[in-house]
């Protein structure tokens, strides 16, 4: 059997076992992201000094080829290169398995990387300034669509992978009971991966045929339906990836337990049954769809993902507290959160997601996602202020706590400008909400996303926007530039860790690399279940309430949104009559 | 104790959910019923949606209707453009055509009038947004939209294209004039 030859070995810090083959293909995934991740900001840096209306640095066309290597690079391609690292540490480290066909993972790691570059060159050309969604009838060159199916191909065979070493712990019985919460968790990204790389493959397939003169006609309204069932599923990847990244944060830095598996688990189940079609919202103000589609895929009558995002937004920050209340700070309602590890930046990456992702991101998301709130928010950069939040604020800093835990762990280095790495999640998490929250200001002012001149110099007819729009652009541009630095420190650190932090022990080679005297033949012992809490429930909390903290901080919550949710009806009910 | 090890339970599913999250579940459910509710009702009782009515088109037949109403309804010239503004009859089609990289043409409406406003593209997306109002709405090439559209404000009102559309896109405005 293979499995007698696979070879692992311990991490002493955090006690989990790495399979050689697994943490090979995580680090050669997790490092290309990173470095994507320094191609995308530099790429940011240049698309918001031009949208700042005080330097507008680049020229037309370099702004538009800028902005869509930006969208690639930061939304397709550094995050699914950290999600595949994600799945190989969810179902091979955390379920103490080897990993399934190894060799196949180099096959993702090579189609992803060929996929990504081909993009690239052919963005880098000229001729494919389409943006990330390359909307037809607008053409970009063959090899820009082509690159992104090589891409999708080697995910899905990541995904497939993932699969096959959750069939081998099951198999081998490296685990007992049901597998952990965000394993679980990292199933849903994957099934849903599944999902999405189909409808990327069901549209773009066609339309890289159509690029190379063999289909003649692409509908344009059809194609949006199926893109966006590509387009929009990925961010449910990254909402449940990095939902899971923070139940991992939660049970790694604080031993927390989920509140409830039945409820943690069901909602992790509503994102599968209830996200991945409801595409329908970007497409509420187009033509040739009914408002009884668009409503009824926009919110499947419920809007059960909504939900879903809202009982982890409780679950997750109530797990902390009732694991910190069981460690003895039960006195009043915030002290577990007081005594939280603010300066470790896994905590407060994760901690800033979270409240990022829920607020801003989370909030702005629903409200525009109304049928008729859209007609006074579609395509302004409203738009990108809110997905900014979802995804920087909310999945890239997960991921940013994942790498600070990961660090060390992984690759066997310790942080490298340790004071430095306190002070980055702050940095970026702050420039990044200022940034999403003016340029969803702006949005409410009307200002145009992918929109070289908001001056419109040369046009027919001139117009002016309101000069508080113009003052939120240029706030944009200073917390963008914040949030950039943030950034940047950031990949300093990750890589300056690689390369110059201290070694955790004396096998640690280049980069994190090990030689094979690290590990050993001997499987690892049996995950064992839970140990049962040593402190009853009914010994914690206030009034009946084991949470009661975090209780009150998701009614504030609440509070805003019913109140930011009334604010749009009310503005919307000024606007000129449409029927 | 961790959300990384396999649950405690063996019949986890059993596990009685705490107060704190059985009453936030509760809570969120109804938010996300009234939410859902709320467009339904709108269609009834609001003044502001997207109407239903598309057609499929070419953009010959579709230019063809926008040059007959510019030849029936012209009431002047403007711009280095040289943009016909049409001044229709209060209650009648009217049309608008997006191409690169002009919104085309420019039109004059009543207040507290309804004109039934036709919309569609001769090439590319484009995005038809009405400032400082900030009313959007996605026009595509090959599909004509028709909404009923009731200026309830007199003043000088610009249309831009807040779809990408290629290097010329901020050139694309016009000009919705609503007098008394």
């Amino acid at each position: 059997m293979s499995s007698t030859k696979s070879l692992f070995r311990t991490d002493p810090g955090s006690g989990l076992f790495f399979n050689k083959s697994a943490e090979t293909l995580m680090k050669v995934n997790a490092i290309t992201a990173v470095v994507f991740l320094l191609i995308g900001g530099i790429l940011a840096s240049l698309v918001t000094a031009t949208r700042m209306p005080t330097l507008h640095t680049l020229p037309t066309a370099e702004f538009y080829q800028a902005l869509t290597a930006h969208g690639i690079d930061m939304l397709i391609v550094f995050i699914i290169f950290f999600e595949m690292a994600v799945l190989y540490f969810a179902s091979s480290t955390l379920l103490r398995a080897r990993i399934a066909a190894p060799r196949w993972g180099w096959v993702q790691y090579i189609l992803m990387m060929v996929g990504a570059l081909m993009t690239n060159y052919a963005i880098l050309k000229g001729n494919s300034s389409v943006m990330m969604t390359s909307y037809v009838p607008m053409p970009a060159e063959p090899l820009f669509y082509l690159g992104l199916i090589l891409f999708a191909v080697g995910a899905l065979i990541g995904c497939f992978i993932f699969f096959g070493t959750l069939v081998i712990a099951k198999e081998e019985k490296t685990y007992e009971g049901s597998v952990p919460l965000i394993v679980f968790g990292a199933t849903v990204a994957a099934i849903i991966a599944v999902f999405t790389i189909a409808s990327g493959a069901i549209i773009l397939i066609p339309t890289f045929f159509w690029s190379i003169g063999v289909i003649s006609n692409i509908d344009p309204l059809m194609y949006r339906v199926i893109w966006w069932a590509l387009g929009h599923s990925s961010q449910q990847i990254n909402v449940a990836a990095h939902i899971t990244i923070w139940y991992m944060v939660a049970g790694l830095l604080f031993g927390a337990k989920p509140m409830s598996e039945k409820v943690s688990r069901m909602a992790f189940l509503l994102y599968i049954l209830f996200l991945q079609l409801a595409s329908a919202h970007h497409i509420l103000v187009d033509p040739g769809v009914s408002s009884t589609w668009k409503i009824f895929n926009t919110s499947y009558a419920m809007y059960l993902a909504v939900l879903a995002s809202m009982i982890h937004g409780l679950t997750v920050p109530g797990s902390i507290e009732v694991a910190q209340r069981m460690k003895g700070l039960n006195n009043g309602l915030f002290t577990w959160l007081q005594k939280a590890p603010w300066g470790n930046p896994v905590f407060s990456s994760m901690f800033i997601s979270l409240v990022g992702f829920g607020f801003l991101g989370g909030i702005s998301g629903v409200v525009m996602g109304v049928e008729q709130i859209n007609l006074i928010i579609h395509n302004t950069i409203y738009v990108p202020g809110h997905f900014h939040a979802t995804v920087v604020l909310g999945t890239t800093m997960a991921f940013m706590s994942a790498t600070y835990f990961l660090l060390p762990t992984l690759f066997g280095r310790e942080i490298f400008m340790a004071p430095l790495a306190k002070l980055q999640p702050y940095l970026f998490g702050l420039g990044m909400a200022g940034f999403a929250v003016f340029m969803m200001g702006a949005g409410t002012m009307g200002v145009a996303r992918r929109h070289w001149d908001m001056a419109f110099t040369g046009a027919p007819y001139a117009f002016e926007y309101p000069a508080i729009a113009y003052t939120l652009m240029g706030l944009t541009g200073i917390f963008a530039a914040m949030a950039i630095v943030g950034g940047a420190l950031f990949c300093i650190i990750a890589v300056g860790t690689l390369l110059f932090g201290k070694k955790v022990d004396s096998k640690v080679g280049f980069m994190g690399f090990r030689g094979a005297d690290s590990y050993t033949t001997e499987r690892p012992p049996l995950l064992e279940r839970a140990p049962a809490d040593t402190v009853s429930h009914k010994n914690i909390g206030i009034g009946g309430f084991v949470a009661p903290g975090t209780f009150i901080l998701a009614l504030a919550f609440l509070a805003t949104f019913v109140l930011y949710y009334f604010v749009n009806w009310k503005y919307l009910s000024s606007v000129w009559g449409l029927s | 104790m961790s959300t990384i090890l396999p649950p405690t339970d063996v019949i986890w599913w059993k596990v009685p959910v705490d107060k704190s999250e059985g009453i936030w579940v509760s809570l969120a459910l109804l938010w996300c019923l009234f939410m859902f509710a709320m467009m339904p009702i709108w269609h009834v009782y609001g003044n502001q949606n997207l109407s239903n009515e598309a057609y499929r088109t070419h953009p010959e037949v579709f230019q063809a209707k926008v040059d007959a109403m510019v030849a029936a309804h012209e009431v002047r010239r403007e711009t280095q453009w040289n943009v016909p503004v049409v001044k229709p009859p209060v209650g009648s089609d009217v049309y608008m055509l997006g191409k690169k990289w002009q919104w085309y043409p420019a039109l004059e409406l009543k207040k507290d009038e309804s004109y039934r406003l036709h919309l569609s593209s001769m090439d590319w997306q484009h995005g038809f947004s009405v400032q400082p109002i900030n009313i959007n709405a996605q026009i595509l090439p090959g599909y004509e939209s028709v909404m009923t559209i009731t200026p309830n404000q007199t003043g000088e009102f610009t249309i831009i294209c807040n779809e990408y559309c290629g290097a010329g896109h901020h050139f694309m405005t016009s000009k919705i004039y609503v007098t008394e």
